[in-house]
């Protein structure tokens, strides 16, 4: 049974609202459905497998309708159908039952039977595949569990609650509905005015009022202006930007648009990093769909307007997120970043002006728009208009995309949404911002999270990375572990950042090693001041916050390194050892046989003994020894030295 | 790939084909040659530059700044190991060490039978799932240095 596809050019404001119209008539034929995650988390867990035994299971119940002929008027009992990203990865495979909203966790291919079961025959729920919250209670739908209650979404709205490869769902969604306002109504000014008074600024690190740098950019002259989206997403440990382009691709086409009526663009680019293939086809496909409808493309919904953006595929270089570096890296040069003034906006890519936003950025705009700017400016803070989408990640319980309000508290990200440290560990800190960011100390964690607070304690919202540390996390490995990325990342053109940032990373290696001595606190803060004052673009420029915040908050971490040669973390493996306690130890020979350096010697009722000489570290043994001897351990500073004496 | 040079001629004109020659597109042209060959072969570059009249020295020069090119023929597969943040701080470094005892080879490096790349990566956008390993276009999540070996069957989990 073949349908035929229901399509049609949207050439007036008026036949989109027709098609909004038949859109939802359609779905609302569909009397339930089964809605599986296929963003790359989910994927990576199986999905695509839960996704084909649904369907399979579906047709062998004959119940499998052509989603064609729900626009001819025919009923759907139930149907299957996959989104994007709902954030909560760690869980995933996700499925979704509607319009109940039963909430699926971790489903494997061999629960899907026991899931149709009960939902077509039943009328019941699959208790053990609900979350369980921490009190042990079982959530029926996404609203129950903890982790999404003290979210508000506006820029994820839609994400794992629509199929992404589907423009009809976005059109039955209202999608589209901001730009048809915008066209027809509103002159370009009047749009910089109103995204002026949502508040909103930009998404993409540095908080740049949007309003202003369209203004700046419509204001320019030369011909044809251009609009970007600035999809590179370098941040190791952040990926809302890679989540809404894989489970809303219309709403950042959608904005886009926007933007670029608003500047006076015809033309655009969405950089999107090499390393997110599938976000690269679910944005190819909803451009293709958006032409072919309408509403993208030439004289767009009949107002006159045309935008026609192109995916470029970034090559790999964090710099070129930076935004004349990524400038420079379309018109097929290297990815160095350039002295501003003059901006973009009046002198941009091929010399012409151009505006720059951030995916987040762009994906707010046709909910600001289509529901006015009052209504988003009375979300968050007096200077910080929204909501900020954050990846909690690290040692903590539930990890994962959340949006807040902007003006939540850390503590109530990390502790009510995202349910604390992971298996009873004690939080330490918590890393904001990326490479440029920095890390906050428990005292900080009823510190505001908004642009301007966060900056004045020294961190940064950044694409809003959130790496939650414990106490086995140690501080100097973490400033460590940032400046080898700037330090790798960085492209060289500064002095003081291509060579500065490299000695930083020397002085904090030998710290972590040992060898550290005492001047090098003094020597790296002004090392960090100067490249700070000395680099043209804003990663020399942010390269040292990793280490100036923690040398703030946690001083004593660097100064047991450098004074008792001690890793309080027993992070460090050159400050460490793995010691076998012989009053603990039954003599087992679990460690003996599973040690790959063959460093522990020891016979049956002869406590063990590693050679330290021998031993690489690599922590098997610890890792082996039965949880009731727990012989193996680590140590560092003076204990090591007094329990090591003679070995 | 090592083909004749006839065939390799081949392949170029037929990247080429789809392209004007025009400075901007540089980087799509070498993205598109090292979809073909696997790598960006010496000839290959010497021939992007007299197609786009840019110089082989700028064309070199592009073309190294960026960590996707490589000059050297690689593995059939490519094995990327994560070391963005989350996957830092929840043990990326003893899994990189993990893989390069599995295959033999140190990180950057590709395997005798041209099978496997070993390379890091900072990020593949999963990190709730960290640590995580890219295999080709697979993602490998929540990995544990003993499902190493997992990865090198090329195929995606079987959720079973
Ligand atoms: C080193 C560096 C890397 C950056 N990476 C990104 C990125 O991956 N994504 C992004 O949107 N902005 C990034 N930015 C910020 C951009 O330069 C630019 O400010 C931003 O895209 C503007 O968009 P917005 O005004 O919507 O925030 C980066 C900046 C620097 C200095
Ligand atoms: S600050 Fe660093 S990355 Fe930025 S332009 Fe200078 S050298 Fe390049
Ligand atoms: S840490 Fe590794 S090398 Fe050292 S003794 Fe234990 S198992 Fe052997
Ligand atoms: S990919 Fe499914 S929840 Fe993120
Ligand atoms: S840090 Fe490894 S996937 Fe993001």
């Amino acid at each position: 049974m073949s349908a035929k596809q229901f399509s049609a050019r949207i050439d007036t404001p008026s036949k989109l609202t027709e098609t909004k119209e038949i859109c939802q008539a359609a779905f609302a034929r569909q009397k339930s459905r089964f809605l599986v995650c296929a963003g790359t988390g989910c994927v990576a867990m199986g999905s695509l497998q839960v996704l084909a035994e649904f369907k399979r299971l579906i047709a062998e119940r004959g119940l499998d309708v052509d989603i064609e002929l729900l626009f001819e008027g025919h009923e759907a009992k139930t149907a299957v159908s996959f989104s994007g990203c709902h954030g909560f990865c760690e869980r995933g495979p996700l499925v979704r039952f509607e319009p109940l909203g039963i909430f699926y966790t971790k489903v494997k291919k061999t629960d899907v039977a026991e899931i149709l079961e009960a939902a077509l025959d039943n009328g019941t729920v699959v208790e053990r595949l609900l979350y369980q919250d921490q009190d042990g209670n079982r959530c029926l739908t996404e609203h129950d569990v903890p982790f999404y209650k003290g979210q508000q979404r506006i820029a994820l709205e839609r994400c794992g609650a629509t199929n992404p490869e589907e423009i009809r769902e976005y059109f039955a969604q209202g999608g589209y509905q901001a730009l048809a306002k915008v066209l027809s109504a509103y002159a370009p000014e009047q749009v910089i005015e109103a995204v002026d008074n949502s508040g909103l600024r930009g998404r993409g690190g540095a908080g740049f009022p949007t309003a202003k740098k369209w203004a700046f950019c419509r204001a320019a002259s030369g011909e044809p202006k251009y609009m970007i989206c600035n999809c590179d997403e370098g941040d190791p440990g952040a990926f809302m930007d890679r989540s809404v382009l894989e489970a809303d691709p219309h709403a950042v086409l959608e904005g886009m648009a926007i933007a670029a009526y608003a500047i006076g663009a015809t033309k655009g680019y969405l950089y999107v990093r090499a390393e997110y293939p599938l976000a690269i086809a679910r944005l190819q496909k909803a451009m293709e769909q958006a032409q072919q409808w309408g509403v993208l493309g030439e004289n767009i919904m009949g107002s006159g307007f045309s935008f026609n953006p192109e995916i470029f595929h970034g090559a790999g270089a964090f710099v070129c997120g930076e935004e004349t570096a990524l400038i420079a890296s379309i018109e097929g040069w290297r990815g160095f970043p350039r002295i501003r003034p003059p901006f973009p906006a009046i002198k941009g890519l091929f010399g012409k002006p151009t505006v720059i936003n951030n995916v987040e950025t762009l994906a707010n705009l046709p909910h600001i728009l289509l529901h006015g700017e009052a209504q988003f400016a009375a979300v968050g803070t007096e200077r910080s208009k929204g909501t900020k989408v954050f990846a909690l990640t690290g040692k903590l319980r539930n990890t994962g995309l959340v949006e807040v309000p902007m003006g939540i508290t850390i503590r109530e990200v990390i502790f009510d949404i995202g349910g604390g440290t992971s298996e009873g560990t004690k939080f330490k800190a918590v890393q904001i911002g990326g490479p440029s960011g920095g890390c906050l100390p428990e005292e900080l964690l009823d510190l505001k999270v908004d642009f301007d607070s966060l900056r004045s304690a020294g961190s940064m919202m950044g694409s809003g990375g959130m790496v939650i540390l414990d106490e086995t996390s140690c501080m100097v490995d973490i400033a460590r572990y940032f400046l080898e990325f700037t330090s790798h990342e960085s492209c060289g053109q500064c002095t003081p950042c291509r060579d500065g940032v490299y000695q930083m990373l020397q002085i904090l290696t030998d710290i972590t090693c040992g060898k550290g001595r005492p001047e090098d606190l003094a020597l790296l803060e002004e090392m960090g001041r100067t490249i700070l004052a000395g680099s043209i673009c804003g990663l020399g420029k942010t390269a040292p916050n990793p280490v100036l915040s923690t040398l703030r908050y946690f001083r004593h971490e660097y100064e047991a390194h450098i004074l008792e040669q001690s890793c309080p973390s027993l992070s460090c493996k050159e400050l460490i050892a793995y010691w076998i306690d012989p009053d603990k130890c039954k003599a087992c020979g679990q460690c003996r046989k599973a040690c790959p350096a063959e460093a522990i010697i020891g016979e049956k009722k002869v406590a063990h003994v590693i050679e330290q000489s021998k031993c690489n570290k690599c922590g098997i043994c610890l890792e082996t020894c039965p949880d009731k001897f727990s012989a193996v351990s680590k140590i560092t500073g003076r204990q090591k030295d007094a329990l090591l004496v003679g070995a | 790939m090592p083909t004749s040079p006839e065939a390799s001629e081949q392949k170029l004109e037929h990247v080429f084909s789809r392209f004007k020659g025009e400075r901007k597109e540089l980087i799509p042209i070498l993205q598109t040659v090292q979809e073909m060959f696997g790598y960006l072969p010496e000839e290959a570059l010497k021939e992007v530059a007299r197609f786009t009249s840019v110089s082989e020295s700028q064309v070199y020069s592009t073309a190294t700044f960026y960590a996707q090119f490589h000059f050297k023929r690689r593995g059939k597969h490519n094995i990327k190991v994560c070391c963005g943040t989350a996957c830092h701080v929840r043990g990326a470094a003893p899994l990189l060490a993990a893989f390069e005892r599995e295959l033999g080879i140190e990180c950057g490096a590709t395997t005798d039978d041209f099978e496997f790349n070993l390379e890091r990566v900072a990020c593949v956008g999963s990190c709730a799932l960290a640590p995580v390993v890219m295999v080709d276009d697979s993602v490998f999540g929540l990995m544990e240095t003993k499902r190493v070996s997992e990865c090198l069957v090329p195929k995606g989990v079987d959720n079973e």
